[in-house]
């Protein structure tokens, strides 16, 4: 029996807290009934009414969502075959610049990231007219690549912990290896990919840092929304959209939760 | 015996680097058809890199291989008429027991309903019948095995290869598989090549044996060749345990030679002449139950003898094993089978005995 | 016999044709394999920082886009390096950029502070409870970033919870201003920031046998000299790692400072915001955006080297 030191148990306690406390306070005050946000005026709903009568809203939601379904999907592809290359690959010509380029992204504040994929689009607008409107594809484009680099370290970790005689013996069988890659490798490393799919997911559904860079006008994702909003100072909607974010969010990560706790137990 | 089946396998000049590293020095080898053949060696001596190279997982930095005269050195192991016993097993975790057997099946193409009969073929095969639809976490290290076993025979390569079959198994286990693996190969007919560390196994498995040692092969013979004619000490004393006595070579006659050894105490004789000449340093060697053990002189005889002290012994059952301290110092291992029971054994801790052997017995060895 | 004598002819074969080649060798899909991902990253990721460096070589215009070409139509090249001349001069610039710097700096010393105990904490706790503990450590990061900050808005500001409560228990009188100062910023950050370095301190210590370390204590060794020298020096990977997933990316923040920084918390993720929308001086931020990756080079090379050794480590 494993018994925590009384300062380190405390620490950990004031930690949680730390971290959950303005969470819980935002839900508590979605259902203000005053228009000041941080006055309590009574219990009331009207915020969630109201939120989903919101077209702007509604349409950001929209939009981030395809945005992150689109970017998390191809992230995933190029993080994996990244990782393949890394991972299986050896030292082919150009190796040392290809880890360089695949995980920086990671460490690089965002709005350097940003500004610079800004100023590529512009430039290969005057190059060869493309992208002459910016927003759902520079936007996609932009996450993918950043979102890549994360996908790519998941992956790279199990294939690297992943027993490699498998596919040694898959080749031996008879296996190409392009077969023994659909046969043996993916299917291993599946859970590393869906998790980094998550990841990629997550990123570019959080990102306004980026998202704002290389956006352009009509093309508003639900974080510049709630930005501008937010940048008035507190909102009360801006409680209930959160609270609603926060709650599926929850839901989301419990449900995985539950399944990892099942699958664990078999 | 015509060229045909003794060339079967035929290595050449191979060698395998990792950088500075050589793993694999020149190796040149003949395998003939249907053989059971083992690599023998410690550790680090480079048999798996040399099994790797075979499979084709591994490309050969020099030298070439032929398999039933084809020139298989460029080809990937997909192509090869080789298949490979992985000493994890590797088994496919997300498949059953079937599907992992069924496995070489499906990329070669061959039509379902033959598949079908061919897995349950090889599933009788390795008496697996009962486990077909099992995942391999729900199976025992032995069964894992028999399933590589299975998966790997099933496509009919030309060559097996194995890589420490039986080290992962107990004792029991061990020997039930060796017997096993031998009566497969004898009725498939496929050619073995095995890689172990141990040599009882490779004794036991083989037809010949080739013991490596840093890349290269020391000696490569039938498992009694190699164990009563070892051509060095490495050898000699990497198989079962030797005697040996160093000395100088003191006459050589026609088909004879002299050394004379103080380790021993007394001249000893050996036949052959082993291209030595007077005075040169040399290694005369005997195994332990070459060597006869008793309390009274031996008869007058050709035998080598030499005194000595019981300083230790051993009970085995079926045998006793004897350290014999000589009027020297050395000491020297004799053993011998317990043909009688009795209530007292013939000789004793502390008895002053003789030890003896017939001077064929004895092994020259110079390096 | 003996070591195959030199020259070693090395036979061109399928499987070697890339010098120490690996597995899974089989040229085509190899070749596209790698081959994607990579130009993708060159062209999206690598072209862009020449993209800004050219820019930064410029001059501002009132044009579209607003700054002088580097190469005009006969094929001068003209450069300026006005713009960095500007920023090393001017004071306010290189207080920006240091004060960027102490900011993250300190921020990541804190992370460190709360994060090392916690993840220690997790570490140590039950197989069941451990999963459970880091999925509350991870579901604030699924939870958006921009909201989590917001959340601190609502608690930092003159009517916000931490006013009323302290006025309620009566340590101060009127509400003090919290929010819209450094001290907010610096609170920001640390909240965004601690799950990056909770997670790879808990990965470290967590391969650790801290079972080890507590029966040195039982052995007599007090727990401050078995932290020191043990646990401390093992956990120092993880504790580089932590430190410089929250330094690098805090030290370029733009959102935190926004929202919970007061006039004259600006912070040069800021700065270069700024420059860019609102001044519409593309140059200037360019050559902004040149100097912070200068500045950070050396952090982000130490964390390629870092990287590099730990894989080599694992392999």
């Amino acid at each position: 029996m494993k018994r925590l030191s009384r300062s380190i148990f405390s620490i950990l306690i004031f930690g949680y807290a730390f971290l959950y406390i303005p969470l819980i306070l935002v839900v508590a005050y979605s259902f203000n009934d005053s228009r000041i946000a941080t006055i309590w005026g009574g219990f009331s709903t009207r915020w969630y009414g109201e939120l989903f009568r919101n077209d702007q809203v509604l349409d950001a939601l929209f939009l981030s969502v395809r945005i992150a379904l689109t970017s998390a999907t191809l992230a995933t592809i190029l993080g994996t075959m990244a990782a393949l290359a890394l991972a299986r690959f050896g030292r082919f010509r150009g190796h040392t610049l290809f880890t360089g380029m695949i995980t920086s992204p990671m460490v690089m504040p965002e709005v350097i990231t940003g500004l610079s994929l800004l100023l590529l689009f512009i430039a290969l607008q005057q190059l060869t007219g493309w992208p002459g409107q910016r927003g759902f594809s520079t936007i996609t484009i932009a996450h993918t690549t950043f979102s890549m680099a994360y996908v790519a370290v998941v992956v790279q970790a199990r294939l690297s912990a992943m027993d490699q005689s498998l596919e040694e013996a898959a080749m031996d069988l008879g296996g190409r290896p392009l077969r023994v890659v659909f046969d043996i490798t993916l299917p291993l490393i599946a859970p590393a990919m869906i998790a980094g799919w998550l990841l990629a997911f997550t990123l570019s559904l959080d990102d306004l840092v980026i998202a704002s860079f290389v956006s352009g006008p009509g093309a508003t994702t639900l974080p510049m929304y709630i930005f501008s909003k937010v940048k008035l100072g507190v909102s009360p909607d801006i409680n209930a959209l959160a609270s609603l974010i926060i709650a599926f969010v929850s839901f989301g990560v419990l449900l995985a939760w539950a399944v990892m706790r099942r699958t664990e137990a078999r | 015996m015509s060229d045909d089946k003794s060339n079967f396998i035929r290595i050449k000049n191979l060698s395998k680097l990792f950088g500075d590293f050589v793993a694999v020095d020149d190796v040149s080898l003949d395998i003939a058809r249907g053989e059971l053949f083992s690599i023998l060696g410690g550790s680090g001596c480079g048999k798996t890199t040399l099994l790797r190279v075979l499979a084709g997982l591994e490309a050969p930095t020099t030298g070439s291989i032929e398999i039933d005269g084809v020139d298989v050195t460029e080809q990937p192991p997909y192509e090869r008429p080789v298949n490979m016993m992985f000493q994890s097993y590797a088994i496919f975790p997300h498949m059953d027991v079937s599907a992992n057997i069924a496995y070489g099946l499906n990329k070669d193409r061959v039509a379902a309903n033959e598949i079908k009969t061919r897995v349950d073929e090889a599933i009788e095969l390795v008496q697996m019948g009962d486990f077909r639809n099992r995942k391999p976490q729900q199976l025992s290290g032995g069964q894992r095995q028999r399933v590589a076993l299975a998966r790997a025979l099933i496509k009919r390569p030309k060559v097996l290869l194995l890589d420490e079959p039986l080290a992962a198994l107990d004792k029991k286990l061990r020997e039930h598989t060796q017997f096993e693996l031998m009566n497969i190969q004898d009725e498939l007919g496929i050619t073995f090549v095995v890689v172990t560390h141990d040599q009882e196994e490779a004794m036991t498995l083989s037809t010949r044996i080739a013991v490596m040692e840093q890349g290269r092969f020391l000696q490569v013979g039938a498992p009694k060749e190699v164990y009563e004619y070892p051509k060095s000490r490495f050898v000699a004393d990497f198989i079962g345990t030797i005697n040996t006595f160093e000395g100088k070579v003191t006459r050589v006659g026609d088909d004879t030679i002299s050394v004379e050894s103080t380790e021993a105490g007394t001249e000893l004789r050996a036949l052959g002449t082993h291209g030595l000449e007077l005075g040169q340093d040399t290694c005369i060697a005997v195994r332990p139950e070459k060597i006869f053990i008793t309390r009274q002189e031996p008869e007058d005889n050709d035998d080598i003898r030499v005194r000595g002290v019981v300083d230790d012994l051993a009970y085995l059952g079926n045998l006793s094993l004897y350290r014999v301290r000589l009027e020297s110092g050395k000491v020297i291992q004799v053993s011998a089978q317990n043909r009688r029971r009795s209530a007292t054994r013939a000789v004793e801790w502390d008895d002053q005995v003789w030890v003896s052997w017939r001077p064929r017995s004895a092994v020259v060895l110079s390096d | 016999m003996g070591i195959v004598a030199a020259p070693q002819r090395r036979r061109a074969k399928r499987l070697d044709v890339l010098p120490g080649a690996g597995k899974l060798q089989d040229n085509l899909w190899q070749r596209v394999a790698i081959a994607t991902p990579y130009i993708w990253l060159f062209v999206f990721f690598l072209m862009p920082f020449v993209i800004i460096l050219k820019i930064s070589l410029a001059d501002p215009l009132v044009a579209q886009p607003p700054y002088t070409p580097t190469f005009d139509s006969l094929g001068n090249i003209s450069v300026t390096a006005d713009n960095f001349a500007f920023l090393l001069t001017d004071k306010l610039y290189a207080i920006t950029y240091l004060k960027s710097i102490l900011m993250a700096a300190t921020a990541t010393m804190c992370c460190l502070m709360l994060g090392y105990p916690m993840a220690y904490g997790i570490a140590r706790a039950s197989e069941t409870s451990r999963n459970l503990l880091l999925l509350l450590i991870i579901l604030p990061f699924w939870i958006s970033f921009l909201l989590r900050v917001y959340a601190w808005m609502g608690l930092l500001n003159n009517h916000g919870v931490i006013n009323n409560l302290l006025m309620f228990v009566g340590v101060i009188d009127a509400p003090m201003q919290i929010i819209y100062t450094d001290f907010a910023v610096f609170i920001g950050l640390t909240y965004s920031y601690l799950p990056f370095m909770i997670l790879p301190l808990y990965a470290t210590l967590e391969r650790m046998d801290l079972d080890l370390v507590e029966a040195a204590q039982d052995l007599g060794a007090s727990a401050t000299i078995a932290f020191r020298d043990i646990t401390w020096p093992l956990s120092r990977p993880g504790v580089i790692a932590g430190c410089l997933l929250v330094f690098i990316p805090a030290t370029g923040e733009y959102v935190i400072p926004y929202l919970l920084g007061g006039p004259n918390s600006l912070l040069i993720g800021r700065v270069l915001f700024d420059e860019f929308f609102v001044n519409r001086d593309w140059p200037l931020a360019s050559a902004v955006a040149i100097v912070m990756l200068i500045l950070l080079v050396v952090p982000i090379m130490y964390w390629k080297n870092f990287e590099r050794k730990a894989a080599e480590n694992e392999a």
